[in-house]
């Protein structure tokens, strides 16, 4: 039986993992079998984490942050969970790999998947043309003209970023003005490779076992027209990874875990949240990484009272 | 045992000419998504020998191979058998995943 088991890998499972390992609580952290490290490992630079003054690259950051949490006894499981059962004192995890674990306490940061647009054909052009992945993907869309879908900071790091590759990158964005942070916005709308199509939507992916272009409906009249591209990269957001455990954890109405006010605690005592997967608002790796520090000092408090 | 690393030189040879099916896992150093995956990729070589070859192409220092194959999105991972291309698979999937969609080749 363990004192605590922490699902995902991403900063706010990792800062759980620290926390909960330097109180000597020597958690077993699940870190998935292929998206170990989460969202970061997509990411390239990241310049907003504080105490990197240069900043650095959120692959390098998952890996130092997953050093720290080994330094301290944490051990790091490669592997998938596929059923959990937290209703009792004891909760049941099994994985992909068939081991199963129980434990005291459970940590959930599971974090988000990525949002799709839901188009028809949109899994079968993925990876000919349609993409999730700028840093993955760019490099073979050199001297080629693609679009970026989405007005949130992912949208604007990856049509500047795709900017070292493509020829033209179109920013496509469905209202006249953009979510993302101000400084993010000023260097897309400086870039003069980038050029923003306002108020529209992709209706349609076009291409024949590769994408070729795309329609755009208007969002205010309504009107289309075609868009020729060699490349679609899709960042309109991320919905929250709770299949695991939607059937026993209370969710919000938007579908994030709920946790009572402040704290990590779910409705299910000795189940803890934290990260992306109770975050609707503000999601980042540093609001995620003090989200999982929550988590572990509750899970600490509760295993000092059970 | 780290996969052998393919070149356009020994493409013919190492994956064109094998008598078995040969994986082929198109990756980069840039790529997060083709870390992840490696080491299940290195499992899967290991636990099925006899059956499969899987080995990799750096899309960097081989980009005339990723552009004769079509590659726009890594990993991208290619089955050959006899010569032929007879499967593409894209992105890091869990072991579980690759294994079924691979276990023609597996069996």
């Amino acid at each position: 039986m363990r004192e605590v088991i922490i699902i995902g890998s991403g900063p706010a499972g990792y800062t759980a993992a620290i926390y909960t390992a330097r109180a000597g609580l020597k958690p077993l952290l699940i870190a998935s079998s292929v998206e170990a490290g989460g969202e970061l490992m997509k990411t390239t630079e990241v310049e907003n984490f504080p105490g990197f003054p240069e900043g650095l690259q959120g692959p390098e950051l998952m890996a130092n942050l997953q050093a720290q949490a080994e330094r301290f006894g944490t051990e790091v499981l490669l592997d998938d969970v596929i059923e959990v059962d937290l209703t009792g004192d004891i909760k049941i995890l099994k994985t992909g790999g068939g081991e199963t674990f129980e434990a005291k306490t459970v940590i959930l940061s599971t974090g988000a998947a990525y949002r799709e647009l839901g188009l028809p054909r949109e899994k079968e052009l993925s990876g000919h043309g349609v993409s999730w992945c700028a840093t993955c993907d760019g490099f073979f869309f050199r001297e080629r003209t693609i679009a970026v879908v989405g007005g949130g900071d992912s949208a604007m790091e990856e049509a500047i970023f795709l900017t070292r590759f493509a020829a033209r990158v179109y920013l496509i964005h469905r209202r006249d003005s953009f979510k993302a942070s101000k400084i993010m916005v000023e260097r897309a709308l400086n870039n003069p490779k980038i050029e923003v199509i306002y108020n529209s939507e992709v209706a349609e992916l076009h291409g024949e076992g590769k994408l070729t272009g795309v329609t755009l409906r208007d969002t205010v009249n309504g009107s289309t027209n075609n868009l020729d591209l060699d490349g679609l990269f899709i960042a309109i957001g991320n919905d929250p990874r709770v299949w695991l455990v939607e059937n026993q954890v209370e969710l919000t109405p938007e579908k994030f875990i709920k946790v009572d006010g402040r704290s990590s605690r779910t409705n299910l005592p000795g189940v803890f949240a934290a990260g992306d997967v109770i975050d609707p608002t503000y999601r980042q790796a540093i609001t995620a990484a003090g989200s999982g520090c929550v988590a572990a000092l509750d899970a600490e408090h509760y295993l000092q009272s059970h | 045992m780290a996969a052998k690393n393919v070149t356009t030189a020994s493409f013919q040879a190492d994956v064109l000419n094998n008598a078995k099916p040969v994986l082929v896992d198109f990756w980069a150093e840039w790529c997060g998504p083709c870390r992840q995956v490696a080491p299940v990729l290195d499992a899967i070589a290991a636990e099925y020998a006899g059956k499969i070859e899987i080995v990799k192409v750096n899309v960097d220092e081989e980009p005339a191979l990723a552009q004769q194959y079509g590659i726009v999105s890594i990993p991208a991972l290619q089955v050959f058998q006899g010569g032929e291309l007879v499967k593409q698979m894209v992105g890091a999937k869990p072991k579980p995943v690759l294994v079924a969609e691979l276990s023609e080749f597996l069996a």
